[in-house]
């Protein structure tokens, strides 16, 4: 009988918190800057310069760990993690060790098995390291930029209770949707400020007892998450199947091989010699701060999908959609609450919604651009409303919308101006559609009588004739007049 | 005589218009040429910089605006303080060659205060040692008696004071950095209150401890220099925000009625006779003033050695890991990383290697709880006998030292006995505690320093005794034989 295995697999995910400044100085932590120009003797590590905390940083720290449920510690420590590398300026990195700032907290993920709850143990505020550029100098040297040394990062240690690469890359993306909705993070895994490795062991299935780990570093996509775990997962059932033994190691994932390979083992892991930081007291996060940032904690993000659903007549998949990045829900929200106003009650709430969701998936999004947490539209949330608005009273139908938006990109004009400066209205005047209707009946009698005769296909042409005569009416209104003036013929 | 007058005495005669700053720093300066070939309390004198400064004093004071309470009186900064442009080695050869980049916290004070900087002293490398014979570059000499240490850390600053190349100095205090060669040098320094005095821009040796504190040859001297460089900075989380309060006012206050709390069974205890009879006769001019003295009891200060030998190697092997060669001073360069990272490190003098590996002995993991958290325990324990001597009196009184200087190379051989050099400097220290050291008496020809301790932040309290006993004897007159009146530059 062969034994069936079943996979343990636990996140740490490194989030940069999305602050103007570094973590204990005043330097800037934009990306792709010139190499050490965002430097100050407290980041480089310079003899004499002493660290101070950033407190947006701290703040946002603290929002993760709130929306994430955890515990919040109010007086917590940083602790320095002692090694030598040269992307290290002072020889340790400040992070925390065994009072970390919130533990205990917990995310829901979906898969295809239904909704599950995993398990988060700790997460802790700590700064990173430079970056090394091996071979960018003369020859073989190694360059360092200390641009990103010192940017402020949160470190989220889940709990070994995923069994699965999907339940993996689902968590993955569920706590990146939260860092990026509560503006913690900005989940670019490209540019890093987004990262996770993965410890992943297998057991027998109905084992109790975790079998060895081992730790994949590098894994800097969800493609890759997944791949990477996968392939983990089959190495290790391979290797314990054929009688041999899972070593306890850290491993990376090649995109290039596609497979993981052994980095280094644990006979050569660190004593990082943590202590408690002298030079920072410990961190306090009194009742008053820790009410404000509470306050500041926005609706969560399955909880803000559910209730489109609810309210605002949205599908599922729209909800999914237009959660993809938290401007974009704004954009909805604000979109949708629009032309629920301007329209007066005139039209539901979820009818409004769903008017506004169908618009902005089928049109607005192609010509939506992201970068971090920020995005550019082509116009204002309030200019899709009014442009719906205008399709609600009939002023132009859903065709010409279409092409009013295109104007809109093109020129930043409001929906109404370009409605009148092309002339883009609908008569919906009835006397002057009637005016034209029996002009149009009068001028054709040949037709008319074909129509008499019983060539009912022959209305056709008198609408066409009459569309183009009004240039744009609304088409229920022309038919309607049309019917009774060939009726009193 | 420039260079035996006060800093107070120096500032009155500029804002009177009777001297010039450039003259008094001229003057310094010569000193420091004529003197300092036999002290060696100097690793770098900038003279065209203390000039400039000088020059800019005297251009306000023409220009009429109000000069700051030491405008244009030199003052010499131990070498682990930075000053932009000028260089800071910690007497150490692993920052041959560094160029401070920026001024520390107490400089920019300093600046601001009107003081001029003339140079940058010597010490032991990275603070480390109580002779100031670990300096990777050079002996400092007594100026008391050529043959015998200053004391340590901070001997060059306090020997530069003694032999009169200036009447201010800064130093360092860890473990009794300025407090003991004080008592060496026969001046008054003060450790401020941890938190008191920014560390910014002070090169650490072990943060939780280091305070920066001044050298003078008076009471009064040291309580203006110690109020110009106290006070918050928010450059410096461990820096505390409470007002200083004015030191100079303490000054001459009656101190009827305040209590003095003596440690009776520490007292005898390895102290030289001279130390013990010059303490005894200092407690019995307190008691002539009006002082209350009541005894009182540390009983765990006796561990404060050993905890002190393991928390300060601890965080100096951790603050010192910077200095790897990779983005500031010497490099030996090997083609492997970690052979260069050793090569480097070893330009480390022998006494800084033995803390770094101490250090990092009590911090590896399975010894971190029996050595590094017993000795935390141990510094609360001593914070809670201070507590409860507090109780019973305002300020306690010790020897600063248990000798008078001792010779050079005399405890170079033997480590632990330098170490119990620090025997009643230390606990003060670990329970984070302001601490002056006042001339007391000499002992053989040589000074003795006497040590008060206060509550937290009640530097005030120290300032008042120390100023009142200064009054009642004349210690702090008697000066370092054949310095006391070498006449050197030009006296205005
Ligand atoms: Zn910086």
């Amino acid at each position: 009988m062969t034994t069936r295995y079943e996979a343990v697999i636990g996140l740490e995910v490194h989030g940069q918190l999305h602050t103007k400044t570094k973590m204990f100085c005043g330097c800037s932590t934009a990306y792709g800057l010139p190499p050490n120009t965002a430097i100050c003797p407290v980041c480089l590590g310079l003899p004499g310069a002493l660290p101070v905390p950033n407190r947006q940083a701290i703040a946002l720290a603290v929002r993760a760990g709130l929306a994430l449920g955890c515990t919040v510690r109010q007086s917590s420590r940083f602790a320095r993690k002692n090694y030598y590398y040269p992307d290290l300026s002072k020889g340790y990195q400040i992070s925390q060790f065994d009072l970390p700032l919130n533990e205990k907290g917990h995310l829901d993920i979906t898969t295809s098995a239904g909704t599950k709850r995993v398990g988060i143990t700790r997460i802790h505020v700590e700064e990173d390291a430079a970056k090394n550029l091996h071979g960018a100098g003369a020859g073989t040297d190694t360059l360092v930029d200390f641009n990103r040394a010192g940017t402020p990062l949160i470190e989220i240690v889940g709990e070994p209770d995923l069994r699965s690469a999907e339940e993996a890359e689902a968590y993955l993306r569920a706590l990146r949707d939260v860092l990026m909705f509560t503006g913690v993070n900005d989940g670019n895994l490209e540019e890093g400020s987004f990262r996770c490795d993965a410890n992943v062991s297998i057991r027998p299935v109905g084992q109790e007892k975790f079998g060895t780990r081992c730790e994949l570093k590098n894994i800097n996509s969800f493609k890759f998450v997944r791949k990477a775990i996968e392939f983990e997962i089959a190495r290790q059932e391979a290797l314990v199947s054929s009688g041999g033994k899972v070593v306890q190691e850290t491993r990376t994932w090649s995109s290039t091989q596609e497979k993981t390979l052994s980095l280094r083992s644990k006979e050569e892991a660190q004593d990082y010699r943590y202590f408690a930081d002298p030079d920072l007291p410990p961190l306090v996060v009194d009742d008053a701060w820790l009410a404000e940032i509470r306050v500041s904690v926005p609706e969560p993000v399955v909880a803000r999908r559910e209730r489109w659903q609810r309210e605002l007549g949205l599908t599922a998949y729209d909800a999914q959609v237009l959660t993809s990045h938290p401007r974009i829900a704004e954009y909805f929200e604000a979109a949708s609450a629009s032309l629920e106003r301007a329209l007066g009650g005139k039209l539901s709430r979820d009818k409004a919604g769903k008017r506004v969701a169908n618009f902005i998936q089928a049109e607005a999004l192609r010509v939506v651009s992201t970068s971090g947490l920020d995005a550019s539209f082509p116009c204002s949330a309030e200019r899709i409303a009014e442009l719906l608005a205008l399709v609600e009273d009939e002023t132009i139908n859903g065709k010409i919308a279409k092409d009013v938006f295109v104007d809109m990109v093109a020129t930043g004009k409001a929906p109404k101006d370009i409605v009148a400066q092309k002339g883009l209205a609908q008569v919906k005047d009835s006397s002057a559609i009637e005016q034209t209707v029996r002009d149009v009946v009068a001028k054709h009698p040949k037709e008319l009588a074909s129509f008499k005769a019983g060539k009912a296909a022959v209305k056709g042409f008198f609408v066409g004739q009459i569309m183009r005569a009004l240039k744009g009416a609304n088409p229920a209104l022309v038919n309607d007049v049309l019917e009774r003036v060939l009726a009193e013929g | 005589m420039l260079h035996a007058a006060s800093a107070s005495a120096l500032r009155e005669r500029v804002v009177s218009g009777e001297l010039r700053a450039v003259d008094i720093a001229r003057s310094a300066l010569d000193q420091i040429v004529g003197a300092d070939a036999r002290i060696g309390s100097f690793l770098h004198v900038d003279g065209e910089g203390a000039l400039a400064q000088a020059a800019a004093v005297d251009r306000a004071r023409a220009a009429g605006e109000t000069l700051g309470p030491l405008a244009g009186v030199p003052i010499a900064l131990k070498d682990n303080l930075c000053v932009r442009g000028v260089p800071a080695t910690c007497a150490s050869k692993i920052l041959e060659g560094w160029i401070a980049p920026y001024d520390a916290t107490v400089v920019e004070r300093l600046r601001a205060a009107g003081a001029v900087i003339v140079g940058k002293t010597n010490m032991d490398e990275f603070a480390m040692g109580s002779s100031n014979e670990t300096s990777a570059y050079k002996l400092v000499h007594n100026p008391w008696d050529l043959s015998r240490a200053p004391g340590g850390s901070s001997g060059g600053s306090a020997a530069s004071v003694a032999a009169g190349m200036a009447p201010l100095s800064l130093g360092s205090d860890t473990g009794g950095s300025v407090r003991q060669p004080a008592a060496f040098c026969g001046l008054v320094a003060l450790k401020p209150t941890y938190g008191r005095v920014s560390r910014f821009g002070l090169i650490a040796f072990a943060s939780s401890l280091d305070q920066i504190g001044p050298f003078a040859r008076d009471v009064r001297d040291c309580a203006i220099v110690s109020e110009v460089i106290s006070g918050r900075d928010p450059r410096d989380a461990t820096s505390v925000d409470l007002p200083v309060g004015s030191y100079v006012s303490e000054l001459g206050r009656d101190v009827r009625g305040l209590r003095v709390g003596v440690v009776r069974s520490t007292l005898a205890e390895g102290c030289e006779p001279g130390v013990v009879s010059a303490i005894d006769a200092s407690i019995d001019t307190l008691r002539r003033l009006g002082c209350e003295i009541v005894d009182v009891a540390l009983p765990t200060a006796e561990h404060a050695v050993s905890a002190y030998y393991i928390v300060a190697p601890a965080e100096c092997s951790s603050n010192l890991a910077r200095f790897d060669g990779m983005r500031y001073g010497p490099r030996v360069e090997s083609p492997d990383l970690l052979e260069t990272y050793g090569k480097t490190r070893a330009l480390f003098g022998r006494e800084v290697r033995r803390r770094i590996m101490l250090g990092t002995y009590v911090l590896s993991a399975g010894y971190y709880d029996a050595f590094y958290a017993k000795a935390q325990k141990a510094r609360t324990l001593i914070s809670r006998d201070y507590a409860a001597a507090f109780e019973r009196c305002d300020v306690v009184l010790t020897p600063t030292a248990p000798s008078v200087a001792f010779g050079l190379g005399a405890k170079t051989k033997n480590p632990l006995e330098m170490y119990l050099a620090d025997i009643f400097t230390l606990p003060p220290s670990l329970a984070g505690l302001p601490a002056i050291s006042v001339p007391c008496g000499l002992s053989d020809g040589l000074p003795v320093g006497l040590q008060l301790t206060a509550k937290a932040f009640d530097e005030g309290t120290l300032f008042r005794v120390a100023s009142a006993f200064e009054h009642a004897t004349d210690h702090h007159a008697h000066r370092a034989p054949g310095f006391a009146t070498a006449s050197v530059g030009g006296a205005a």
